[in-house]
């Protein structure tokens, strides 16, 4: 393992995941599309899940990557639900387009 | 026999007059608040005999609080106040009908309950909420039963009820910090015995003073005053001015002074000023009202003003007076809003404008009302010239001018009272005809005469009273 | 002692018990009845005062009753008691005497008035408060007495309460002893803390034995100070003297009683009372003899053009007041307390003279109108004419005696106030012989239906003014220059030797002389101008010059209006529509700022995910490198 690392270095795997976590922030930004914003935000998840198991082995401790596990069960949970929110948002508006979703308008 | 059974007479009128169905009411809620003025008096009795009438029961255990009720000559004295007022105060709306009349008489006597307890209360919490519970009932019995138009009326009270429960905040942030330095308790003696900086006591003090400049009350602090007592029904009106502002005076004494008395000496000056400006603002404002309830609304913030600046000038003859006065007042200023209540229920108003020539018409009354017009400006022999001879005497030995400022109330006082008496009792028989006073009506007006006459001429027993737990107030004060 | 306890309590609550009935019972008593139990009350008082001069002037002890302690002060006590000496039972015998006459006069006088039963009671009320005020074993117990007789006083010039006017007047008088009696309460004070009583005998001990330092001086002057401006207010001098020629309003036996012979002395007795503490404060008598002096001469001259016939003597009595001060200020207390005496016997008896008359002109006032009245009233006419030659200073009437001791202590101290006081003196002759010339010589001015009702009054009117005239004529017997009765009498109650006792020379006879043809020279140019030349005041719109401005007073009224009235009234105003409004705002203002935060952030919730989300990055960031930043 120790030479996975020697060979590229912690500071890319830190990039990559940088670039990897803007990518889904511009995407949750920018995409109205509710699907997409939806990938944009496992994108992120898997930004964070890479640097935690990256790190995890940079230290030679096993706990990042039991917090990798959780994270993503709790990931496959959120999706699970965020699908089933969106399947009933689409039945009832006949789009899933973030801009029509006005209700919580104070 | 403690204290603690006068309040559960009043919590159980209370709740029996709602019970007892719209007709029953007024002489259910009569008949209680007889039996708390009773029982107020045989605790005096046994107080007198050396009898110990305080409570002390845990309540609550996290956060300490406990049950606590103090029955030493001070709340015992305002305790009486306030049962002898209510059932006169009770009696007096007797002439009037009320819709839903149950609820009005039991509000009457919550409120009764609520300010009892605050008088009685020894633990700085159980205080709070009973201060709080005072302003439930008079909130409703303002807006519900009061008189005008219902918008301005809800405007007065809900800026009345929020501005008083805002300035209470502030008290309840200094009894939490008060209790994390009594290591959590809050019982009168451990936040006595707290030990603060002179910083830490202003701010306590500045905190405290809020609340009760508010509820006085105290200028600026004043405005939501003068439109509540106008808005309120009379029985709100009375159970306000007579009672209620005594409140925040008798807590000046009980909490705020004892418990941050660096701050009070500190800054004495300060505060006895801005009393005697309120002496002199009120009286001068009062002189151009055109509505009776506003004009005396007016003269009690001038009359309160002389008292709170006795009670900052931390002698025992300044203690001594300002409670003298508050009883005084309180009695006094009853019997001016009743008399006011009478001539409404034969002019169906309240401008003075349009009064005249009553004395004609009907001289007992106007005899009645001279007297306690007399009394409100303190002519010797009543017994609002025994507390404002001490509240002045007190006044001057902290500064001269103090008294001499103060002391304008004798001839502003004079001017608007007189005034407003010639504009509505003297002068053409006025045409509208004005029945004499009924028995009713005479009865409640004696009794409040006989009070300030008595107490005029034989003060002794009340300063007896409560000279000795003023005395103790002063040493908590005096002990650094 | 159980005995003087007893004799003090009848004397004191005979009046009020009359005042009870007469409240409680007098409208189904009837008119004479009532007016009889009042004027009984006061005539028992009037008994057991002399039983009472009798027990003093024997003994020479005065008398000490402690009923009850009153008010509770920390370094003071203030009980409910009364002292009894020489100088209370001298005034006792002058209030309840001429009360209890003018309470008999009263009942013929008012027994047109359907109130009679009020009035009774209310003069009753105001003899209990003037025995109070004279009889108070300490400062507080005069203070009662002090502002219930200011109380009375309102109520009875107020009494016929359907005219405004009338209200006004009592008002004025009511505020205007008001600030007076502010200055009475400040000098209590300092007397209080100054030396921890208020009690007459032990105040004089204290202040006899105490050891005088700087500040225990200052005190005294300043509380010889405030309480004089006490007595200013009650006795009418400058600057507080206007409400005294307004309360005419009140039935005439009310003049004659509180505004002439009792109430207003009431400064006097006070000063006098307190002659040990005004003895230590030498610039503050100086100021007394110059404010009564001052007074005196301006009061006479406003009495000089006067047409009411009430109002020249009010403005009379503010002007003896002052001769009274003006002695009081050289420390001659018993010469200012002779002039009392002899002051109440013949103003008293001026008054109810004048109430005479317009009782039998039913109810006319004015001098122009009268005229010629010798023939129709001769018991009216004898009487006044008695009294005015008494206040005139006419040799051997009353007012010679007691207004020469005045002049001859004035010369003996200062030259200036002493010419100043003969003016007065000369202008009182003048103006009360005009008064006399105008109402009861030459022809009757007033209507035919009036000539036609024109008759003496009824003995119960003429006999108190037949005991007055006669106390007015020979009252001065009680202080004959060289042989003093009353300075005898009085001497206990002072510090000093009593008085400086003028050795009759060749200074004091030419001064006499002097005061004698001063006297003479009014009445003459009265004589020649309302008799010879029968000149009659013009009516009101043609007078002018410098007589309009005497006819209106200075125009002191007004200028108190412009001066403090009209500020406060204005102030009032003011405060009422700008600064209550104000603060109101303020208040408001808190909520009308919550609300407004309210709606302006309200606006953040558009409901747009997009920009929550974009929000919710922002922070993220601003978290993030705050953190970064923080290290």
């Amino acid at each position: 393992m120790g030479n996975i690392l020697n060979q590229i270095g912690i500071e890319n795997y830190i990039f990559l995941c940088v670039v990897l976590f803007c990518i889904g922030i511009f995407g949750v930004l920018y995409r109205r599309n509710a699907i997409i914003v939806f990938m944009s935000i496992e994108i992120m998840l898997n930004a964070v899940n890479l640097l935690f198991v990256a790190f995890s082995t940079y230290h030679q401790d096993a706990q990042g990557q039991v917090f990798v596990f959780f994270s993503m069960a709790v990931a496959a949970a959120e999706v699970a639900v965020g699908l089933a929110i969106l399947v009933s948002i689409f039945r009832n508006l006949g789009s899933i387009s973030i801009d029509n979703l006005k209700n919580l308008k104070g | 026999m403690n204290v603690s059974t006068i309040l559960i007479i009043l919590l159980i009128g209370a709740f029996a007059t709602y019970f007892s169905g719209d007709k029953l009411a007024p002489k259910v809620a009569l008949l209680f608040s007889l039996a708390a003025l009773g029982c107020s008096i045989v605790l005096l009795a046994n107080y007198n005999a050396g009898e110990n009438i305080s409570v002390i029961n845990a309540w609550i255990t996290q956060p300490k609080i406990s049950f606590a009720l103090n029955g030493d000559g001070l709340g015992l004295a305002m305790v009486l106040l306030t049962a002898a007022l209510n059932p006169v105060i009770i009696f007096s709306s007797f002439g009037n009908e009320y819709k839903n009349a149950k609820g009005f008489y039991a509000l009457i006597l919550f409120m009764a309950f609520a300010m009892t307890g605050t008088f009685l209360a020894a633990d700085g919490l159980l205080y709070y909420i009973f201060w709080e519970l005072a302003l439930i009932p008079i909130y409703f019995i303002a807006l519900i039963w009061g008189n005008g138009d219902l918008e301005e009326r809800k405007k007065a009270v809900v800026k009345f009820f929020i501005y008083t429960l805002a300035g209470s905040l502030f008290m309840l942030v200094a009894f939490i910090y008060l209790s994390q330095k009594a290591n959590g308790s809050f019982l009168i003696e451990d936040l006595y015995k707290v030990e603060l900086s002179a910083c830490e006591q202003l701010w306590i003090f500045l905190a405290f003073f809020l609340a009760y400049a508010i509820k006085i009350p105290i200028i600026p602090f004043h405005t939501w005053q003068a439109n509540v007592y106008q808005k309120a029904p009379t029985v709100g009106t009375m159970l306000l001015s007579g009672i209620m502002l005594k409140m925040g005076l008798y807590s000046v004494i009980r909490w705020q002074l004892p418990i941050a008395p660096l701050a009070a000496k500190e800054y004495m000056n300060i505060f006895i000023a801005l009393g005697i400006s309120g002496v002199i603002y009120g009286s001068i404002v009062a002189l151009r009202q055109k509505d009776v309830k506003k004009l005396l609304a007016y003269s009690s913030l001038a009359h309160v003003g002389l008292i709170a600046a006795a009670s900052y000038t931390l002698t025992l003859d300044g203690l001594r007076g300002a409670v003298l006065q508050m009883i005084a007042h309180g009695f006094v200023v009853v019997g001016l809003f009743y008399a006011a209540e009478i001539i409404f229920r034969r002019y169906e108003t309240r401008n003075i404008s349009e009064m005249g020539g009553i004395r004609s018409q009907s001289p007992k009354f106007a005899s009645m009302f001279l007297i306690l017009v007399l009394a409100s400006v303190a002519l010797p022999g009543t017994f609002n010239f025994v507390g404002e001879f001490t509240v002045l005497y007190s006044l001057s030995q902290i500064n001269i001018w103090f008294a001499v400022l103060g002391g304008s109330t004798i001839i502003l006082g004079a001017y608007y009272m007189l005034k407003m008496f010639q504009n509505v009792m003297l002068g053409e028989t006025n045409p509208k005809t004005f029945a004499d006073v009924s028995v009713n009506e005479g009865i409640s007006l004696v009794v409040i005469i006989g009070v300030l006459l008595f107490f005029g001429f034989y003060p002794k027993p009340i300063t007896d009273l409560i000279t000795p737990s003023l005395e103790t107030i002063l040493n908590v004060i005096n002990k650094n | 002692m159980e005995m003087d306890t007893n004799l003090a309590l009848v004397l004191v609550l005979t009046p009020f018990l009359g005042f009870l009935i007469n409240v409680f019972l007098g409208k189904s008593l009837g008119k004479t009845v009532s007016g009889i139990i009042g004027t009984v009350a006061v005539a028992i008082s009037f008994i057991v005062t002399l039983v009472l001069f009798n027990q003093i002037s024997s003994t020479g002890k005065a008398i000490q009753v402690t009923l009850f302690e009153w008010i509770q002060i920390s370094n003071l006590k203030i009980d409910l008691g009364f002292l009894l000496d020489q100088l209370s039972v001298l005034w006792l015998l002058f209030v309840t005497g001429i009360g209890s006459l003018i309470h008999l006069y009263s009942i013929s006088y008012m027994h047109d008035d359907e109130n009679m039963h009020k009035f009774f009671s209310y003069l009753n009320l105001f003899v209990f408060f003037m025995i109070t005020l004279v009889i108070g074993s300490n400062l507080l117990v005069l203070f009662i007495g002090w502002e219930g007789v200011g109380l009375c006083s309102y109520l009875l010039i107020g009494f016929w309460h359907k005219n405004q006017d009338y209200n006004d007047a009592a008002k004025k008088a009511f505020i205007m002893n008001r600030i007076g009696d502010l200055g009475l309460l400040i000098g209590m004070f300092i007397l209080g803390y100054t030396f921890k009583t208020l009690d007459y005998s032990e105040l004089k001990q204290t202040i006899l034995t105490i050891h005088y330092e700087p500040q225990i001086v200052w005190n005294i002057s300043i509380a010889a100070l405030c309480l004089f401006i006490g007595a200013c207010g009650k006795s009418a001098q400058i600057p507080l003297y206007t409400w005294l020629p307004d309360a005419m309003a009140g039935p005439t036996p009310v003049s004659a009683l509180i505004h002439a012979a009792t109430m207003v002395t009431a400064g006097i007795f006070m000063v006098t009372r307190l002659n040990f503490v005004f003895d230590l404060a030498t610039d503050v008598q100086t100021v007394i003899a110059i404010i009564g002096a001052i007074t005196s001469l301006v009061a006479a001259t406003i009495g000089l053009v006067q047409t009411d016939i009430k109002k020249v003597l009010a403005y009379s009595t503010v002007s003896q007041l002052g001769l009274m001060f003006l002695a009081l200020g050289f420390g001659a207390y018993e010469v200012a307390v002779f002039h009392v005496i002899t002051h109440a016997f013949f103003k008293a008896c001026l008054f109810l003279g004048s109430g005479s008359v317009i009782h039998g002109l039913h109810g006319e006032q004015d001098m122009r109108k009268m005229g010629g009245l010798r023939k129709a009233m001769p018991i009216t006419f004898w009487t006044m004419m008695i009294s005015s030659l008494a206040i005139s200073g006419v040799p051997f009437f009353s007012g010679f005696f007691s207004k020469d001791e005045i002049l001859m202590t004035a010369f003996h101290h200062s030259i200036p106030l002493y010419v100043i006081g003969s003016i007065a003196s000369i202008m009182t002759a003048f103006y009360m012989f005009r008064l006399m010339f105008l109402t009861f010589f030459k022809e009757f001015r007033g209507t035919e239906e009036q000539k036609h009702h024109l008759h003496e009054s009824g003995s119960l009117i003429t006999i108190p003014l037949i005991i007055l005239a006669i106390l007015a004529a020979f009252g001065g017997l009680i202080s004959l220059p060289g042989h003093s009765w009353l300075n005898e009498y009085l001497a206990p109650l002072f510090t000093k030797v009593a008085g400086e006792e003028h050795h009759l020379g060749a200074t004091e006879y030419s001064l006499m002389g002097v005061a004698v043809l001063g006297g003479l020279l009014g009445i003459l140019i009265a004589y020649i101008k309302y008799f010879k030349q029968d000149n009659v005041p013009e009516s009101d719109e043609n007078i002018t010059g410098l007589s309009k401005v005497l006819y209106n007073k200075y125009y002191v009224d007004e200028a108190y209006d412009a001066l403090f009235v009209a500020p406060v009234n204005f102030l009032s105003k003011f405060f009422r529509d700008y600064i209550e409004t104000g603060l109101s705002a303020l208040v408001f203002g808190f909520g009308k700022v919550a609300n407004e935060i309210a709606i302006q952030g309200k606006r953040l919730q558009s409901g747009s995910i997009g920009l929550y989300l974009f929000v919710f990055v922002l922070g993220m960031c601003a978290i993030i490198s705050y953190i970064f930043l923080a290290q």
